[in-house]
């Protein structure tokens, strides 16, 4: 399902196996617990770098999940069971004390979006692989979070627009046009994970505090991570 | 410390000698008296103010030196900054900073605090060096950040890259707004440019009061500071 492995100062956080990734209560839980278990490991210089295997990086909620409760309400109440569930995920990122990074592999959809956006940096194929907000495709409402990431991490109105609004597949050249990531200069999946593992290091190489470093993300997106309760640790200079 | 001049409609307010111009509570209020001087000025609704400084520093930011050796002052200089920033965001008049060496930390967040940024090309940079120094940033100066730099890209590189803004970086990533050969050449520009805004003579009040509006998470977040407790100190470690 996922692992974490330890290279030099970098954190590999890995989705595992041809799937969609689809988050589903179990793949929250563990994804849960893998950060939680780099944070407990972090020290100066730590780095997290998350990729996925096959053709998704995530491709979102795990829809047919939901569907499988047999009953409308049934449905309803698994999916705001995952939509809540996932936010101590999308927390514990906010609050991870090292930088971050997201090598898309492939796609990534509504939450799994979220997840990659999430990250400090987002590194996605320009060959393959597309960015997808398909909620208004699917007639489903943002989750107040979900539109606060939007609100933070996406800057001009049009980029906001073309993802929110429009159902439209975003390839990387597009992407980085529009300012939602930060490279998709790579052709392959070895392209991609290798340019974040040398941004990663060249992080590593700054032996930040990770402490430091978390609280000023933090400080970067208040609103949002007001909605995601994440407090800081260290009182702020005046 | 500090002077003031008047050139025709401009005031040009000069950090002067060539050391780091560190803001400690002595050139704080200095500038502050400036600034009272310029909104006591009769012409002043109809100037502009450009903000420069001698030698190899814009400012490097606050004197750690002293608050280390004298903690309480630390306070007492971010108050004193808080003070000068509000009253340059209420300033009746468009303000200019022409950026002629670095500009760390506080110096960088006195440059974001005028209207225009005008940097030398040959030489020295911006740089947000809280990071590296293992400090955390105050809520206001993010709120500055959040104003003057807009994409959440460059944010993070401001923020969480701690890097070293060159003027031809900091064009590109939309916080300066012209770059000059030299540091003479970056001054005679920002004269040029509070001459024309002059000539188009518009009201320094409403300015001051539309920037205002403009500003207000800022001048917010600078007064939320204000009212938080006393004795609020970081206590990340410099080991």
């Amino acid at each position: 399902m996922c692992t974490l492995e330890k290279r030099g100062d970098l954190f590999l956080l890995t989705l595992t196996g041809d799937d969609e990734h689809r988050f589903h209560p179990d793949t929250i839980s563990s994804v849960l617990s893998l950060l939680e278990q780099a944070k407990s490991q972090s020290t100066r210089g730590s780095v997290l770098i998350t990729t996925a295997h096959g053709k998704f990086f995530s491709n979102g909620f795990d829809l047919a999940w939901a569907q499988a409760a047999g009953s409308q309400t049934g449905a309803v109440n698994r999916m705001h069971q995952m939509v809540e569930s996932f936010k101590p995920v999308i927390a514990a990122l906010f609050d991870l004390p090292m930088p971050t990074i997201a090598a898309l592999n492939g796609h990534a959809a509504a939450s799994g979006l979220m997840f990659a956006l999430s990250h400090d940096y987002v590194f996605m194929r320009n060959d393959r692989g597309v960015l997808y907000m398909s909620e208004v495709d699917l007639g489903l409402p943002l989750p107040d979070y979900f539109a606060a990431m939007f609100a933070a991490k996406i800057g001009t109105s049009i980029a906001k627009r073309e993802l929110l609004l429009s159902g439209k597949k975003i390839k990387g050249e597009e992407a980085v046009a529009l300012g939602i990531v930060d490279s998709a200069a790579h052709d392959s999946v070895e392209g991609v994970v290798e340019a974040t593992v040398s941004l990663g290091e060249s992080l590593a190489a700054k032996k930040w505090n990770g402490e430091v470093y978390a609280s000023i993300r933090k400080s970067l997106y208040p609103g949002l991570c007001a909605m995601l309760s994440v407090t800081d640790k260290i009182a702020a200079s005046p | 410390m500090c002077t003031l001049e008047k050139l025709d409609r401009l005031f040009l307010l000069k950090l002067t000698g060539d050391g780091e111009h560190r803001l400690n509570p002595t050139l704080l209020d200095n500038l502050r008296s400036a600034i009272t001087q310029i909104r006591s000025d009769p012409s002043s609704s109809q100037s502009v103010l450009i903000t420069t400084s001698d030698g190899k520093f814009f400012s490097n930011g606050y004197d750690l030196a002293l608050a280390a050796s004298d903690p309480p002052l630390r306070a007492v200089m971010a108050a004193k900054l808080r003070s000068l920033v509000a009253d340059l965001i209420s300033l009746p008049m468009p303000t200019i900073a022409a950026v002629t060496g670095h500009a760390s930390a506080a110096g960088f967040l006195l440059a974001m605090s005028h209207d225009y940024i005008l940097m030398r090309r040959d030489r020295g940079f911006l740089y947000m060096s809280e990071l590296d120094i293992e400090l955390v940033l105050p809520a206001w100066f993010v709120a500055m950040i959040r104003m003057k730099v807009a994409s959440p890209a460059a944010r993070r590189d401001v923020a969480l890259t701690a890097g070293k803004i060159t003027a031809d970086r900091g064009l590109e990533m939309g916080i300066v707004d012209s770059r000059h050969g030299s540091a003479a050449e970056t001054v005679e520009a920002a004269v040029k440019l509070g001459e024309e805004i002059v000539r188009r003579g518009a009201d320094g009040h409403v300015y001051g009061r539309m920037r205002e509006t403009l500003l207000r998470e800022v001048l917010h977040a600078i007064g939320s500071n204000e009212s938080a407790s006393n004795g609020v100190r970081n206590s990340g470690s410099k080991l």
